[in-house]
């Protein structure tokens, strides 16, 4: 590398200046989070601004798991048990229609593939209300499985699956056929096990999403049974009376592990991120 | 003789693995197609009827009514308020967004050190949702009160205390909403320009500067710019059919509490509209009238922006 000019040493300085003000300043919403979590009420609308809760009130979070007006224990329940349930059979719905519009010959495929293409231009906006009414219409709201239900189909999912499998190396299928596999047998046996990082990638992508998504839980999920941690969050908001230490203690616990689980899992995060980016 | 007998049993072991792959075919895509069907196809008819029937209190179409609700909402001055207001937030976040991540995914890539700390910073936002970000900047950061995050900031600077979401003039609450969505999503489109910089070959910068392409701007505009024009076409329209579609901020940030509607009056965007007719009215008709018109409105701006751009394929990409 050449040596950099003094005008290069001092323009990179300045980006560096520029760069960590907005790193401070996108850190102070989760700063705020921690901070007011572990204050009391009289604590955080006082008048004297305190940087940091000297003596954390760790009871908040007690006092909120133990308020039975809150829902948040219902709240985090629901919403583990339908990202988790969405990231796993979206994964495999998408990713067995994806491999066979990639790798099974049929007549229909282009058909198939050209229909999966359409439904992918529909926008939520103009599906919800009809949506819900197909779901008063089964008896699905206010039910977990009503909230779950439309988001194990997704069209996007399918479109990258097909886009990964058609560049998947045919001599693993080649060797299955060998040893006399069928398709579901390779499938299975060898293509599952190979797309390890690609279920890995639009798997967390999925299940973000899930566990943050708010109007459709909104929608159909408008007993306390069925909320998700995001509308026990909203309700805090709209409700008659609000407890800051309990709504802050209820936002932290809504958002650290998502937070971790974007620490731990980035590098899938951003691959995921950067297939599906690069596909739109 | 033999060498018929051979073609023939030849010929139906391939109708057979035919048969077969065209089984297998169905089996794999089955469950997929029919949940794309149940739940996107049929709604869509199903709110096609609804749109061109009067359904009041009720989920069933079949008083049909042509295009009354269509009429009706379009003649509803807080139904075209809403688009108004949402064409208004487009407009803004949307080059927003796209310029403040293209510089951070540009700024980050090029230091030398704490690439994956910046990059970190501000990708580390996305997993926060909508629900939450609303809570922080409604009650902490953005709170009317002395003891909000900005006011107490403000104050340091001998400034009186803003009300920043329920005031109609001046409009702080623009910068309310217009800031949680940034915060939110742009180190999501960060990382698709990043990726984005990572492939644009060393060769094409040696090359400019061999050329005395020199300026920092110069190689920006007829460099890197193009060679990122697929990222581009992507974040924008990602972006645009997001912004049309906000819902969660609004309905959180501005919504009243208890029974009184809260400053929700002062920017209803149009899904909030559509949810407050359809769900709290009930009038499932008009709701699912206004789910066609936005998407109606998405498809055009859509397109225009496909022909302004193209949309990012490989061939429109030369």
């Amino acid at each position: 590398m050449h040596a950099r000019t003094m005008g290069q040493k001092l323009q990179l300085a300045l980006r560096y200046a520029v760069l960590s003000a907005l790193a401070i300043v996108f850190l102070i919403p989760f700063y705020l989070i921690v901070r007011n979590a572990l204050m009391t009420d009289a604590q955080i609308t006082s008048p004297h601004w305190q940087w940091f809760p000297l003596h954390p009130v760790w009871s908040n979070f007690h006092e909120l798991f133990a308020d039975k007006t809150a829902f948040m224990w219902v709240g985090l329940r629901n919403s583990a048990f339908i990202a988790t349930t969405t990231l796993v059979l979206q994964m495999l719905f998408a990713s067995m229609a994806g491999y066979a519009l990639a790798r099974i010959p049929s007549r229909a495929s282009r058909t198939v593939f050209g229909s999966v293409l359409l439904t992918l231009m529909i926008p939520g906006a103009v599906t919800f209300v009809p949506t819900f009414a197909l779901m008063a219409w089964v008896g699905g709201v206010n039910t977990l499985w009503g909230v779950i239900a439309p988001g194990l189909f997704s069209a996007f999912s399918i479109f990258l699956f097909r886009q990964f499998y058609l560049g998947f190396p045919s001599e693993i299928e080649e060797a299955g056929m060998m040893d006399g596999l069928g398709y579901a047998g390779i499938y299975w046996r060898l293509v599952l096990p190979n797309s390890k990082a690609v279920l890995m990638s639009l798997g967390v992508l999925a299940f973000v999403g899930t566990w943050n998504t708010f109007l459709w839980p909104l929608v159909v999920g408008q007993n306390p049974s069925s909320w998700t941690v995001q509308i026990v969050l909203s309700t805090f908001l709209t409700g008659q009376t609000i407890q800051l230490h309990e709504l802050f203690a209820a936002a932290l616990v809504a958002v650290l592990p998502l937070v971790v689980v974007f620490l731990f899992m980035q590098r899938y995060i951003v691959e995921g991120i950067t297939f599906s980016g690069g596909k739109e | 003789m033999t060498s018929t007998t051979q073609t023939a049993s030849k010929g139906k072991s391939l109708d057979r693995k035919r048969l077969s792959a065209e089984l297998s075919f169905w089996a794999f895509v089955t469950p997929a197609i029919a949940g794309l069907v149940l739940f996107m196809a049929i709604p869509m008819v199903w709110g096609f009827l609804l749109s061109l029937s009067r359904a009041q209190n009720t989920i069933h179409f079949g008083h049909f009514i042509g295009l009354r609700n269509y009429t009706d909402l379009l003649s509803d001055p807080d139904f075209l308020n809403s688009l108004w207001t949402i064409f208004v937030f487009t407009l803004f976040i949307v080059p927003t967004t796209f310029l403040f991540s293209l510089w951070l995914a540009i700024a980050v890539h090029n230091i030398p050190r704490g690439k994956a700390f910046f990059r970190t910073v501000f990708f580390i936002p996305t997993a926060v949702s909508y629900a939450a970000a609303s809570l922080i900047a409604r009650m902490s950061f953005f709170s009317g009160q002395s003891n909000g995050f900005a006011n107490h900031i403000i104050g340091l600077f001998g400034l009186a205390p803003i009300q920043w979401i329920g005031t109609a003039s001046p409009p702080w609450y623009w910068l309310v909403l217009v800031s949680v969505r940034l915060w939110l999503q742009v180190g999501f489109y960060m990382i698709i320009f990043l990726a984005a910089l990572q492939q644009i070959p060393r060769s094409l910068y040696e090359a400019a500067a061999l050329d005395g392409a020199s300026g920092g701007f110069t190689v920006f505009r007829y460099i890197t710019l193009p060679q990122l024009r697929a990222a581009t076409v992507s974040v924008l329209l990602l972006n645009l059919i997001a912004a049309f579609q906000a819902f969660d901020e609004f309905y959180n940030i501005l919504g009243g509490s208890g029974s009184s509607s809260g400053n929700i009056g002062l920017a209803r965007p149009p899904l909030v509209y559509i949810y407050n007719v359809a769900l709290s009215s009930q009038d499932f008709g008009r709701g699912a009238a206004g789910g066609f018109i936005i998407t109606f409105i998405i498809v055009a701006f859509t397109l225009v922006q496909g022909r302004l751009f193209g949309f990012g394929s490989a061939k429109e990409g030369r």
